[in-house]
């Protein structure tokens, strides 16, 4: 038994270095792309970015016009985290906005590939879908299910990709460079060449969190500061702390840049206990972390992966269903940042710590309450 | 005639013991790992440097100077790490950010804690479900319930009062400049532990039914009733490290994650012996300080992530080898 338990803890930390960057997360073209998109005019209706889109490309959806009402199938990778928590919630209110959706059938994959694969198998034999909706869990993994389930059915991918053109839209926000320039151009404007930046990440292998970090990196290297380290805090609160510690004990750190805001407030908490400034931060938009900013005046920055992305696939699966054309193959959203001048905006205490602001989701039924606000 | 019997069973089960005392290695495993901190950080030696090294061990500490109480039984309790995630989330939830609502909060989720180990103990004594599976159900139970108490995501903030016993610092003290109440708090409840454990009689009896649970049943000693109470104990540990944890670095949905096995790994390094018998609550305590070391240390030295874990996993592996070796050479099994 313990021999048992030794060998499995080793495998299980060898096995989290064995997924190294084997693809390329570091793309000059991509990066010039989004850095573009960050600044350009998305088509569609002002104030409703979960119906806007870059670029012209349309794709025609007659031949999967069908009479109402609908029955919305939809496999989830997960409600693991609190994104997805509120996500999952817009989507569900967004439902209720549409009368002709009869049903929308949700399928919880938990966070494995194998129950995702099997629960689009089930989804397709259960033959109740008009349409099916696919958030995967992984990309490789996911895509030969994807595939089979688009000789089927009409289908609508969002959140992470898969390797096919199959489905009839790929719904996301410009993505992971751009998240990564907007937290490192922030750096990078606001703290002086040669200063010290220390950068914390959740977990290694991920490629939305992957291109983040390698963006700003290629930020900070060509203006020339000074990298502590990279450190994985696996989205742990204290280790997230503990981290910031022992690099406060090595030494001075004028800016940290996160790759995702659920610990920020962690690593805030680090300069406090041990008296020191905090220094230039970027988080995300959760609301501890916001309002962490406004009370304390911080220098700092939120870049979002919007969760009103969530509402997008409904409404493109409505319109394909009555024949309507959507953006496509690719439909990208903006992906705005919380900057100082729009903060108040978007700072609600009556919202739970890790509620996502840039929800888009203040305007639907059941809001604040589905949220978990008051 | 329970007292000399269980005597016999003590004198047989450290045959060496008396006769040849030795130094548990996890002692020098981590007095090496803090003189290394050391070296690659003389600020570690400062006040601020040791004393938040002790804050952030004080609840894997605690948890595995509860988890010695199952083991030394002859059980392992899985369920620690939920006990914690529950604590947490459950007291955020409870708390609703009413700073006044403190004290009974933290009575309500020792006494959640005691429920777990109660039932837990039962599942184990009377249903004679291997403790492993009964604590592991337990733990997905308990995942899940924290899951659906707060639908996934914190719905609020521990308030300062909570987070006193974690976070909070005692300034001004002399010589240290500053005492963590977590720091108090591992001290309290490690003499605590320490006593229960190896001055008392229960303590005896908890080794005798890990050692061989027919004999001490032949001879009488309760052994249904010891082993509930290790497990309530454990528990109860869980609930100590969550309020800590909490206190440290706020609320989130997972926060226990991984610790259950954690603590079981520092009770080996401290030289348990899995299956029961043997360990020693101030070892598993070092064992804990030992494997928060071997991460402070990586920390400071700065390699990258990937090679981080090799090391991390190897001086684990070294780590129980030679507590396995002491034990071969003391004679035990």
């Amino acid at each position: 038994m313990r021999r048992f338990l030794t060998t499995t803890m080793a495998i299980a930390l060898l096995a989290h270095t064995a997924q190294a960057q084997q693809l390329n997360f570091d793309d000059p073209a991509e990066f010039a792309k989004q850095r573009d998109q960050l600044t350009a005019k998305a088509n569609g209706p002002e104030g409703e970015p979960w119906v806007q889109y870059y670029g012209d490309s349309m794709v025609d959806t007659a031949k999967y016009k069908k009479d109402g009402p609908y029955t919305i199938c939809f496999s989830n990778a997960g409600v693991n985290n609190a994104w997805r928590v509120t996500g999952w919630t817009n989507m569900q209110a967004e439902v209720k906005l549409h009368p002709e959706i009869k049903e929308l059938i949700h399928v919880d994959a938990e966070g494995s590939d194998d129950k995702q694969i099997a629960d689009i198998d089930d989804l397709i034999a259960g033959g109740k879908c008009s349409i099916l909706i696919v958030s995967p869990n992984t990309t490789a993994a996911l895509t030969p299910a994807v595939e089979k389930a688009c000789a089927a059915l009409p289908v609508v991918v969002f959140d992470r990709g898969v390797q096919t053109k199959c489905p009839i839209s790929f719904i996301h926000p410009v993505g992971g460079y751009g998240f990564g320039i907007q937290a490192g151009e922030f750096v990078a404007n606001n703290v002086p060449a040669g200063a010290n930046v220390l950068m914390l990440r959740i977990v290694p292998g991920v490629d939305v969190l992957e291109t983040r970090a390698s963006a700003a990196k290629r930020i900070f290297d060509e203006k020339g500061l000074k990298i502590l380290g990279q450190e994985f805090t696996e989205g742990d609160n204290a280790k997230t702390k503990s981290i910031v510690e022992d690099y406060l004990q090595r030494g001075n750190i004028d800016a940290i840049w996160m790759d995702a805001g659920a610990t920020a407030v962690a690593a805030i908490e680090a300069f406090e206990d041990a008296g020191i400034p905090v220094p230039v931060i970027t988080g995300e938009d959760q609301q501890d972390f916001l309002q962490k900013w406004k009370t304390d005046g911080l220098k700092a920055t939120a870049p979002t992966y919007p969760t009103y992305q969530w509402r997008t696939p409904i409404i493109a699966a409505v319109k394909i269903l009555k024949g309507e054309s959507i953006p496509g193959p690719e439909w990208v959203l903006p992906q705005p940042a919380i900057t100082a001048e729009s903060l108040d905006t978007y700072v609600n205490d009556k919202m739970p710590p890790l509620h996502h602001a840039m929800c888009g989701c203040e305007t639907l039924p059941a809001y604040p309450a589905a949220w978990g606000g008051k | 005639m329970t007292e000399k019997t269980v005597e016999m069973t003590e004198a047989s089960l450290f045959p060496g013991k008396r006769r040849l005392p030795q130094v548990n290695p996890v002692y020098f495993v981590l007095a090496a790992l803090l003189c290394a901190i050391a070296l690659s950080n003389p600020n570690f030696l400062e006040p601020p440097g040791y004393l938040n090294f002790l804050k952030r061990a004080a609840p894997l500490a605690i948890l595995a100077a509860g988890q010695i109480y199952v083991i030394v039984s002859g059980g392992f309790d899985l369920s620690v790490g939920s006990v914690i995630t529950l604590t947490v989330v459950g007291s955020s939830m409870l708390l609703d950010n009413n700073d006044d609502a403190t004290w009974w909060v933290i009575l309500v989720m020792f006494a959640i804690g005691a429920a777990v180990g109660l039932i837990n103990g039962l599942v184990v004594s009377y249903l004679r479900v291997p403790s492993l599976i009964a604590t592991l159900g337990m733990m997905i139970t308990l995942n899940g319930a924290a899951f659906m108490w707060s639908s996934g995501s914190p719905r609020g903030y521990l308030p300062d009062t909570f987070r006193f016993f974690g976070r909070y610092n005692i300034k001004g003290m002399p010589l240290i400049q500053f005492l963590p109440v977590a720091l108090i708090v591992l001290v309290v409840v490690g003499i605590a532990l320490f006593w229960l454990m190896h001055r008392t009689n229960l303590g005896r009896l908890l080794h005798a039914i890990g050692d061989n649970p027919r004999a001490a049943q032949m001879s009488g000693v309760p052994v249904e009733r010891i082993r509930i109470f290790a497990f309530v104990i454990s528990s109860l540990s869980g609930v100590t490290a969550g309020i800590l944890l909490g206190g440290f670095a706020g609320v989130s949905t997972d926060v226990g994650t991984g610790y259950e096995l954690q603590a079981i790994t520092a009770t080996v390094i401290g030289g348990a012996q899995l299956l029961g018998g043997r360990g020693s609550v101030p070892a598993s305590i070092a064992g804990a300080l030992t494997l928060a070391a071997i991460f402070t240390l990586l920390n400071f030295i700065g390699l990258p992530k990937p090679t981080r874990d090799v090391v991390q996993g190897l001086i684990l592996i070294v780590a129980v080898v030679l507590a396995t070796y002491r034990r071969n050479r003391a004679g035990g099994r």
